[in-house]
Formats: structure tokens, C-alpha cells, sequence
């Protein structure tokens, strides 16, 4: 421990968190304009999407760390930072649960889609301890926002999500990924998105509350519906995506 | 919570809990060199830290345990950390090295390692040794050239035998046809098996095979015999290397009496604009290129570290005199971003 100490304090007390790599404003830069090329050169770069998010988010984030400061359920959490990975989550408890619960359903997602909670990126180049969690945290939830939206893993389902949460965090990545993501879809699945499921996701995201508000882990048992009711989702669009 | 602020070549200032006390990190502050030899605990500079006599003692102490102390970039680590740490940037850089590097470079690092075989100028029957070869770059470039002068050779042998009947000339082309590298050999030493495995695969798809052979070793200690090789080369590898003066024993060793020494490295730009702009582009964009080509940030940054920590070209090439080799000698390449230290074994 003296030893991890020393290092450290060696490193100088710039590491704020473990993983933290501090940056100048011209890497940053850098970063920003190199990861979005990247993710969509190689869209199955997703830690060049994080990267842009954390290098992008410097307006957005103190936004969101607000809005979850002034709302109780949003306070308990940054006090609490509950992670959402397989080590803390019971799956056995949650495939038991019925269906139609968001713990059934969000564990059914996972799997359906082949998907792990653990390959959430940790954040790196943020600045700000608290800030970090934040936008872990909605890295945590973006799983249980395709749940919620019912939106599989596909691209026409991440661009959909992605519109959603652009409205909700704010954040510029999911900015560019709602306007640059569509790129690469055929054109059937562009007139869908753009007829049905864009106009849904907007108003969806408008109207509902902040997402980062919701202790999800203490709603598992609470059905999927109740849940959209509550925070302010309108039910998805009956269309195959 | 105090903003972090920069250095111009973009290294924090780092910062202690009392922000009125603030050190500047970087190469100065640790006196510990890789030439230094074994048993040197790392001495801080006393007025740089509070308590920093105290540290320094414990430090030492911890030292004389877990082994010498040495640098890992910026860090201070035992000998024993360093080799493990290098070998695991190698191993996960290992796939991405060549596209790294011509990003890096902008394709330069092609021109000072053809440089490199040119100086050479190695002759067919040359047993070279790539030590630090990896992905074979060196490797490859020198059967370029020996076959290429090879060619030549032939070439001005047929003119010779021009009073020959077609049926002499076309057997003695069976013969040649063998021996295309005119017995020259390279052996690619790597200690990473990473590194060899992408250089392995690189020589199948470009079609090397003959006069090749990749070998698992430890520049420090080669599982070579004496007096073997006419020539050693070591590029971009010897940065990497624990104990310098070790490497260079072991070179002098396995070296025949009359072979030659090459070592191509990042060195010491003198020119104090052309260093400002180096380090600007060494600390501001490269650990981003990492990021952004090959996903490790902290690989890259390791590696401009310790270009930085590297002895300049003088002292580089004191200690290959101290190892016994004669008429050391080395160039600059693009005012010494890299130089090539050349010695030989009279």
C-alpha cells in the first residue's frame, strides 16, 4: 500500500481516479477530432466513442451532475455510485423475476442480444472525479435504455437510442452519433427511422425525465410499462427493427 | 479543486496537496540512468519534494531488496518491474507496431532504416544478427540488399561469360538459382514472443524465407556462441533494453574479430526550436495517435518517455567504447532525432 502510495505521489496527484489520464486542451482536441474519425471509419471501435464522449462532454456532464444533485433519487445515487457489472448483479434473481419486470426484461436483453454490462469502458480523459461517475453511469444505463426503449443492439436500434439520449444528456457524442449514424443504414431502414422512430424518440425524450434520476437498481421488480409511465417514455412504435 | 496547468511540451506540473508547493516533474528530477549501474538507489534532488531526504532514504532501502532502481519512461522502478512492464507495452503493441510507426513517422522511420542497411553495405555471405528485430524490418531490408547485389554480382559474371556455349550458361544459372543470397544469413533475435509472431507472419506474406531464421532471446544475454556474427545491428531496440552496457557486451561478444556494431536510436536534438517543436509533437500527439490507431495511450506515452530518458550521442557512445569496441563513431539523422552509432570489433 506504501508502495502504491508512493507511486502515485510519484505520478504526481494529478491521477484523480484510477485510470485517469490527464490531458492538455490541445490532446483533447486532438482526441475528439481522431476518436470521431475513427468511430466512423470502424464502427466496431466503441472505446473511440467513449473517448469523443469524454472529450466532447465538458458542457454537458456539469449539466447532467446538476440535474442529479437537485433531485433526490439523482442525489442518492451520486452519494451511493452503485455500479451496474455481473459481479454486483444477481442474474440468477433476475431471470426469476416475472416477465414484463425490468429486471427480466433487461436480463433477457442481454442475452438476446449477446451483450455484457462489463464492457462498459472505465473513463480516462475526464477531469473531474465526480464527473467521471457521471458519465459512467450513463455508460451503465445505455443497456437499460434499450430496454426501456425496446431497441435491439442493431444500427438502426443504437442510432434510435442514440437520438433519445442526445435529447435527455445534451452530450455531444450522442449528437454526432444520431447525425452520423444513419450513414450507414440502407434505405429502407433510413425512411423508417425517419418516418416512425426519430419522431418517437424525440418526443419520448423530451417528455421524460432525466434518466440518470432513476435508482434502477432498486426497480427491478417494477414492470417495464410502469416504469416508461413513470419517467415519461410513450410506448415504442409497433415497427420491426 | 486547483486547474491543472502544462508544461509547453504538455507534461502536467504536478501537483502537491498544497498547490503553493508545485514541482515540476519530467527527466531532471530522478538521477537514476539506465548506464548507471547496479545498486544505485534513486537520489532525489532534496529541495524538489518536503520530506523528499526521508523518501529518498526509504527509497533506497526498498531498492537494495526489490533489486536497483532504474526509470520505466518518468517512473522509478526496479529492474526487474522495467523488463516486465516493457515486455507487456511490446506484447500489446505488437500488431499494431508497423501502422503505428508510419503514422508516428510519417513514413520517415522507412528512410533511416534503409539508411541503416546502406551504411552496412553488407556483402553476399554476411551472417547478420537483428537483435530487438521483432517485426523484421532490418531482416528484410538486408535480403533486399544482398540480393539485389547479388544480382550484380551475377550479372558481371555472365558478361565475363560471354564466350561460353548457351547450353554452360544455362547450367550455371541452376547453380547460381540456389543460392540467390550467396549464403548470407539474418538471425531476428526478439525477447517478445508478440513481436515475433507479427514478424514471422509478416515474412510469409511477403514471401521471405530463405536466410531467416527468428530466435526467442535476451539482448542482455544471447543464447548465441562467441565470435559468430559479421555484423550486429540493434534498431530501436537498445531504448528499450534494462542494462545498456550488458547489450553491448553481449554484442561485442558474439561478434566476429572484425564485425561491425550498428545501433539506430532516438536520440538528442541539439537545436533548442527544432527540440521545442519535437517535444510539442512528441508529448501533444503521439500518445493520441496510440489512442486513436491502437487504442493504449499509455504505450506511446511510455515510448516518448523514454526517448527522453535515453543517454545522448556523446555518452552513448562512451559506453560502446567501454565495451571494447573501436573507431566508434556516430550520424545524426534530421539533426538527431536519430542517430547511428557505429563500432567494431578490431
Amino acid at each position: 500500500e506504501e508502495e502504491e502510495q508512493e507511486k502515485e505521489e510519484e505520478e504526481g496527484c494529478y491521477r484523480l481516479y484510477p485510470g485517469h489520464i490527464p490531458t492538455s486542451p490541445l490532446q483533447k482536441a486532438l482526441l475528439a477530432a481522431g476518436s470521431a474519425f475513427m468511430a466512423l471509419y470502424d464502427p466496431y471501435r466503441h472505446d473511440m466513442v467513449a473517448v469523443l464522449g469524454e472529450t466532447t462532454g465538458c458542457l454537458a456532464l456539469p449539466n447532467l451532475r446538476d440535474k442529479m444533485k437537485h433531485h433526490p433519487e439523482g442525489y442518492r445515487i451520486l452519494q451511493e455510485r452503485p455500479r451496474i457489472r455481473l459481479s454486483t448483479l444477481d442474474m440468477a434473481r433476475l431471470r426469476g423475476l416475472p416477465d414484463g419486470t425490468l429486471g427480466r426484461e433487461y436480463v433477457r436483453f442481454l442475452e438476446d442480444n449477446k451483450v455484457s454490462p462489463d464492457t462498459r469502458m472505465p473513463p480516462k480523459f475526464v477531469d473531474d472525479e465526480e464527473l467521471a461517475y457521471v458519465i459512467q453511469r450513463y455508460r451503465e444505463v445505455h443497456d437499460l435504455m434499450h430496454t426501456l426503449l425496446g431497441m435491439p443492439t442493431n444500427m438502426l436500434g443504437e442510432v434510435v437510442v442514440k437520438w433519445f439520449e442526445a435529447i435527455q444528456t445534451g452530450l455531444p457524442m450522442c449528437v454526432l452519433g444520431a447525425a452520423f449514424g444513419p450513414i450507414r443504414l440502407s434505405a429502407r431502414k433510413l425512411q423508417v427511422l425517419a418516418t416512425e422512430l426519430v419522431p418517437w424518440a424525440i418526443r419520448s425524450g423530451r417528455n421524460a425525465s432525466c434518466i440518470l434520476n432513476v435508482y434502477y437498481e432498486q426497480r427491478w421488480e417494477q414492470p417495464v410499462e410502469s416504469l416508461r409511465e413513470e419517467i415519461g417514455i410513450f410506448p415504442p412504435p409497433a415497427v420491426r427493427v | 479543486m486547483p486547474r491543472a496547468r502544462f508544461h509547453s511540451d504538455g507534461r502536467l506540473w504536478r501537483w502537491r496537496l498544497n498547490p503553493a508547493v508545485c514541482v515540476r516533474g519530467g527527466p531532471g528530477f530522478l538521477r537514476a540512468s539506465a548506464g548507471a549501474g547496479p545498486g544505485h538507489g534513486v537520489s532525489a534532488a532534496p529541495c524538489l519534494r518536503r520530506g523528499g531526504a526521508l523518501r529518498a532514504l526509504c527509497g533506497s532501502v526498498r531498492g537494495l531488496a526489490a533489486g536497483p532502481e532504474t526509470h520505466f519512461g518518468f517512473q522509478t522502478v526496479t529492474e526487474a518491474e522495467r523488463r516486465e512492464k516493457i515486455y507487456q507495452v511490446f506484447e500489446s503493441v505488437a500488431k499494431k507496431y508497423d501502422v503505428m510507426n508510419d503514422s508516428m513517422t510519417l513514413g520517415i522511420h522507412r528512410v533511416w532504416k534503409d539508411i541503416l542497411v546502406h551504411k552496412m553495405n553488407p556483402s553476399p555471405g554476411t551472417l547478420l544478427l537483428d537483435v530487438a528485430g521483432g517485426t523484421g524490418d532490418i531482416a528484410f531490408r538486408f535480403i533486399n540488399y544482398v540480393r539485389s547485389v547479388r544480382e550484380r554480382q551475377l550479372q558481371r559474371k555472365l558478361k565475363h561469360h560471354q564466350n561460353l556455349s548457351w547450353q554452360e550458361i544455362s547450367e550455371s544459372y541452376q547453380e547460381d538459382k540456389s543460392k540467390s543470397l550467396g549464403d548470407s544469413q539474418v538471425v531476428v533475435c526478439d525477447i517478445n514472443k508478440e513481436m515475433l509472431k507479427v514478424g514471422k507472419q509478416k515474412a510469409q506474406n511477403l514471401g521471405y524465407s530463405e536466410g531467416l531464421s527468428w530466435v526467442l532471446g535476451n539482448a542482455e544475454e544471447l543464447p548465441f556462441d562467441d565470435d559468430m556474427f559479421d555484423v550486429y545491428t540493434i534498431a530501436f531496440g537498445i531504448r528499450n533494453v534494462t542494462r545498456i552496457d550488458l547489450a553491448l557486451q553481449e554484442a561485442y561478444r558474439v561478434l566476429k574479430p572484425g564485425g561491425r556494431f550498428l545501433c539506430l536510436e532516438f536520440s538528442h536534438v541539439s537545436n533548442p526550436l527544432l527540440s521545442r517543436l519535437y517535444d510539442l509533437y512528441s508529448f501533444q500527439v503521439i500518445p493520441v495517435l496510440g489512442e486513436v490507431i491502437a487504442g493504449d495511450w499509455k504505450s506511446y506515452q511510455y515510448l516518448v518517455e523514454s526517448i527522453r530518458r535515453f543517454p545522448p550521442q556523446e555518452e552513448l557512445k562512451a559506453m560502446i567504447e567501454d565495451a571494447g569496441f573501436f573507431k566508434v563513431d556516430y550520424q545524426n539523422l534530421n539533426s538527431g532525432i536519430v542517430a547511428i552509432h557505429s563500432g567494431f570489433k578490431l
